[in-house]
């Protein structure tokens, strides 16, 4: 550590000299910052300063720096500063201090919050544009590349298509099924126990079917989906673009729309419909737990209820919705991964945009299909 | 004029060379499951040297140096650092050794969330308590001195090319004025002229600031343009230690090959060349 620096001021007629003594180091840096700037302060501007420096025991860049703060502080004006005596061993690292830049450091512009908002506005607006723009291009790519696989059926990557409806479809079945199950589960108890204070719990029955078969059994799939399999989507898309497979790839004369996406996107618009089938009869099931075990409802009645309430529209408006909401799924999460650039943050945004807007767009598209299956009566 | 202080450092110091070392590396082995990484290696490094660590890919230079500095654990065999043995140091010891050194990392290893600027402030954020002005004006410093402007202090990690990610990391290595720098292969991926300008700087930041540096390297211009000593690592040991004209002098076959090779030829046919 050394003894603590010190810097004495003696006032002369013609100079001031200061003397500087100890450990000019690191370690007494902060003492420093503060004494070089009080000291400067007693030594009057007009009058040329000497700076003894024969005293001082260590220096370090800090140090140095610190005699550079004097000597640059008065080198406008007349009151000039000096050095004297710097010991040999250490003037080399003055020098290369010395020789730093001078110029300070640019004052940051800043803008008046009110531009600041506007800007920003602009600049989201703009970017929103580019965003539908880019997931418009990867559905045209996406065509492109259905009919180049469709033309030549030898270039379409099948054991990949496989592999991924493994992690999307099977992999996530029973995590699927539990959720939807306890879905259903809720959903059947709420109507009991609301339904039950008018006398309508017959009508829970039909609550719970169409509710299950129309919405809530795809939804909830579409977003854990969107969740689990978009989210992995996009980490890996990105990681394979900043180590610069992507690029690897498209030098070897593969597009990586079909080597990459394709394959993954088709397993999602299978797996999701399967999904939601299972998930679907998952809550109904649940559904029929509750109405047995809390609702005192058997399950031959409950069955005989459903298949009352229930007619096939209800169940393919579902079915129906499914395969689009994974292409929407598929296309964020491939579109955000591609538009990962190099740093670890840049990866963890983009996912977090890729779940955030693929559960947006999907519940936007429900909002959609619920206009559309209005118009045409199912 | 620094290099004669040096000189006389050095000769002075001889007569206690034990306390001189600053690394000290005595029967380390190292290893993964079943397989033996380092088996048994032995050197040190002295104070003020340009040491440098040779070895195949895969022979388990980087496995060395990330125990030296504690990221990886050894099995048996002791390691003095500084003159502390790092594993019988408590905490707060580590902490106080770790500002001593530096440690640039193969892939520059910046934190891709900051700025050039940042990154560089950051061990003086975590290890002192300065006022924000100082820190700015050192941090400038630091990268002046490694040769970049004022224009790169806002750029992004990202941003930067593989020359100035190295410089940045070097800065960043050398903020708290360590008295210990290590570099796994500082000139890798760079051209040639840039390894040189790279190898040049250490050598300069090395005299003016009196550093000890432990260099990992595979280029064969960096061991003999500013190596002082160079260790050989083959099969889990070092095979020799000493300077360059030692292990073109050596007999062992891998340390021939390495340093008698077709690559090397232009190094050491070159004195001969020279004299004729």
């Amino acid at each position: 550590m050394g003894s603590p620096p010190s810097l004495a001021a003696r006032l002369g007629t013609d100079q001031t000299v200061l003397t500087a003594e100890g450990s000019w180091t690191i370690d007494h840096a902060h003492d420093l910052d503060g004494l070089i700037d009080q000291t400067l302060r007693q030594a009057p501007a007009e009058r040329p300063v000497v700076v003894a420096l024969d005293r001082i025991t260590n220096l370090d860049t800090y140090g140095a720096w610190m005699i550079e703060r004097v000597v640059r502080a008065r080198e406008t004006g007349i009151g000039k500063a000096r050095l004297q005596g710097l010991p040999d061993r250490y003037r080399s690292l003055y020098e290369e201090i010395r020789s730093t830049e001078h110029a300070p450091p640019p004052a940051a512009s800043s803008p008046t919050p009110l531009s600041d908002h506007l800007a920003n506005l602009g600049r989201g607006t703009v970017a929103f544009g580019h965003e539908l723009a880019a997931y418009a291009s990867m559905l045209g790519a996406l065509v492109l590349a259905i009919g180049r696989a469709i033309a030549n059926p030898q270039s379409f990557r099948g054991t990949s298509t496989l592999h991924h409806l493994d992690r999307v479809g099977w992999r996530a079945v029973p995590i699927m099924v539990l959720i939807t199950f306890l879905i259903g589960c809720i959903i059947a108890q709420q109507g009991f126990f609301h339904f039950r204070k008018f006398g309508a719990d017959a009508y829970v029955v039909d609550m719970v079917g169409i509710l299950v078969l129309r919405e809530i059994g795809v939804l909830i799939v579409a977003i854990m989906i969107a969740g689990r399999s978009g989210s992995a989507y996009t980490a890996e898309l990105g990681s394979m673009k900043m180590r610069e497979e992507v690029d690897a790839l498209r030098t070897m004369g593969r597009d990586p729309i079909d080597v990459l996406i394709l394959p993954r996107i088709i397993a999602l618009v299978i797996a999701l419909p399967i999904l939601t089938f299972l998930g679907s009869m998952a809550a109904l099931y649940g559904g029929g737990v509750v109405a047995w075990l809390y609702g005192g409802m058997s399950p031959e009645i409950y069955l005989q209820r459903l298949r009352e309430a229930l007619s096939v529209t209800h169940f393919e408006v579902g079915m129906i919705k499914a395969p689009f909401m994974a292409l929407v799924i598929g296309i964020v999460s491939c579109v955000r991964g591609l538009a990962v650039k190099g740093s670890a943050e840049s990866l963890g945004a983009e996912t977090t945009a890729s779940v955030v807007k693929s559960i947006f767009l999907v519940i936007v598209l429900d909002g959609l299909f619920a206009i559309f299956f209005a118009a045409v009566d199912m | 004029m620094v290099e004669k202080a040096i000189e006389s450092m050095a000769a002075s110091r001889d007569v206690n060379a034990s306390a001189d070392n600053v690394i000290e590396v005595r029967d380390l082995v190292v290893g993964f499951g079943d397989r033996t990484v380092l088996n048994r290696v032995t050197f040190d490094v002295k104070r003020g040297e340009v040491f440098g660590f040779v070895g195949g890919s895969g022979s388990g230079k980087s496995v060395l140096l990330r125990t030296i500095i504690g990221l990886i654990p050894r099995r048996s065999g002791s390691m003095k650092v500084l003159g502390t043995r790092l594993d019988a140091a408590t905490e707060e010891e580590r902490r106080a050794i770790e500002r001593r050194w530096g440690v640039l990392f193969q892939q520059g290893a910046l934190f891709s969330s900051l700025t050039v600027l940042q990154n560089v402030q950051f061990p003086m954020v975590e290890y002192l308590d300065l006022p924000q002005r100082l820190m700015d004006e050192m941090a400038a410093v630091k990268l002046d001195m490694v040769g970049l402007s004022r224009a790169d202090h806002d750029k992004m990690p990202s941003e930067l090319s593989g020359g100035m990610t190295k410089r940045v990391a070097l800065a960043r290595a050398l903020a708290l004025d360590p008295e210990l720098v290590f570099l796994d292969e500082p000139t890798s991926g760079l051209d040639p002229i840039a390894a040189g300008d790279f190898d040049a700087l250490i050598r300069t930041l090395q005299q003016t600031l009196g550093l000890t540096v432990f260099m990992i390297t595979h280029d064969l211009e960096s061991l003999h343009t500013i190596c002082d000593r160079v260790g050989a690592l083959a099969d889990g040991r070092v095979v020799n230690t000493g300077s360059i004209e030692s292990m073109l002098a050596s007999d062992n076959p891998w340390v021939q090959s390495y340093f008698r090779g077709r690559r090397a030829s232009a190094y050491h046919t070159r004195p001969a060349n020279s004299e004729a």
